[in-house]
């Protein structure tokens, strides 16, 4: 297989993984009484493809999960908040990339929290209120603690996945 | 663990632990008025100590206040993340149904509760 096609296989091979992630993560049953909590497991997938691809192919991977999984496990709004969170972590994080002393750790952290701060954002220009920012302790501690999670499997991930060339 | 993850993760420490303090100074103490806000609008205004039962947004949420607390009762969004919500009585808390941009505040009322504030 020529390397354009290997790559688009991967390609698919990653959504279809942060899709079975979404769904993984729709059987587990963490609930907490606040809106946007929760594990983002699919962003294992997305932290991975971050340090193994293009930055512009994975702004087009984060975008297609999200669209996808919106379809398939939620509905237009939540597309919206995913989205505003997503491309934010996405944008905070491979900034963070390139500084020498921020390890995969760091990086997963900050995506973690900016991804519930964009999302929050996004909710505040919907409703209208500045009420949801009393949300915003919880959602950077709850995105701390998500990041450091996706982090710490992330980099373990990596590391096995060294020689794989796609 | 590199020294800038540390740096970011006592950022974000510093954030969550300031944006408490604000509420809590500022806000915090107990509530007066529960006021029901529809896509932004203010669409009500009720009174915290007075129990009723009140239908939001063409029925699409109900909201019930007893005992000093408001909590919502029932809700047609798919996610019901505001009716598993804790009730709630103090000013600057919040009930949020996002799928029907309804939100649901506890403001006015005392002082906060904070013993001294610093002038």
């Amino acid at each position: 297989m020529n390397r354009k096609g290997a790559r688009l296989a991967s390609f698919g091979v990653f959504v279809a993984l942060a899709l079975i992630f979404s769904y993984i993560e729709t059987l587990i049953p963490f609930q907490i009484g606040i809106p946007g909590v929760k594990l983002g497991l699919a962003n294992i997938v997305i932290v991975i493809a971050l340090y193994r691809m293009p930055p512009g192919e994975v702004v087009t991977l984060s975008v297609v999960r999200v669209l996808l999984s919106g379809f398939l496990f939620g509905n237009m709004m939540s597309i919206l908040y995913s989205l505003a969170g997503g491309l934010l972590s996405l944008a905070v994080m491979w900034g963070l990339k390139h500084l020498k002393a921020v390890s995969i750790l760091g990086v997963s952290i900050a995506g973690g929290v900016f991804h519930n701060l964009g999302q929050l954002l996004a909710a505040a220009l919907v409703v209208e209120t500045y009420g949801v920012f009393s949300y915003v302790p919880v959602l950077l501690i709850s995105g701390l603690i998500t990041g450091l999670v996706i982090g710490l499997v992330s980099s373990e991930m990596l590391r096995r996945i060294r020689g794989l060339q796609f | 663990m590199k020294k800038g993850d540390i740096i970011i993760v006592l950022l974000v420490l510093l954030l969550a632990g300031s944006v408490f303090g604000i509420y809590t100074i500022f806000f915090g103490g107990k509530g007066a008025d529960v006021v029901v806000y529809v896509d932004g609008e203010e669409t009500g205004r009720y009174r915290l100590d007075e129990n009723r039962t009140i239908e939001i947004n063409d029925g699409t949420n109900t909201l019930v206040i007893e005992n000093e607390s408001a909590r919502m009762e029932e809700a047609g969004c798919p996610d019901q993340v505001c009716v598993r919500h804790k009730a709630i009585s103090k000013d600057g808390e919040s009930i949020i149904c996002l799928p029907n941009k309804v939100v649901v505040s506890v403001e006015g009322g005392e002082e906060t509760d904070a013993d001294a504030v610093v002038q």
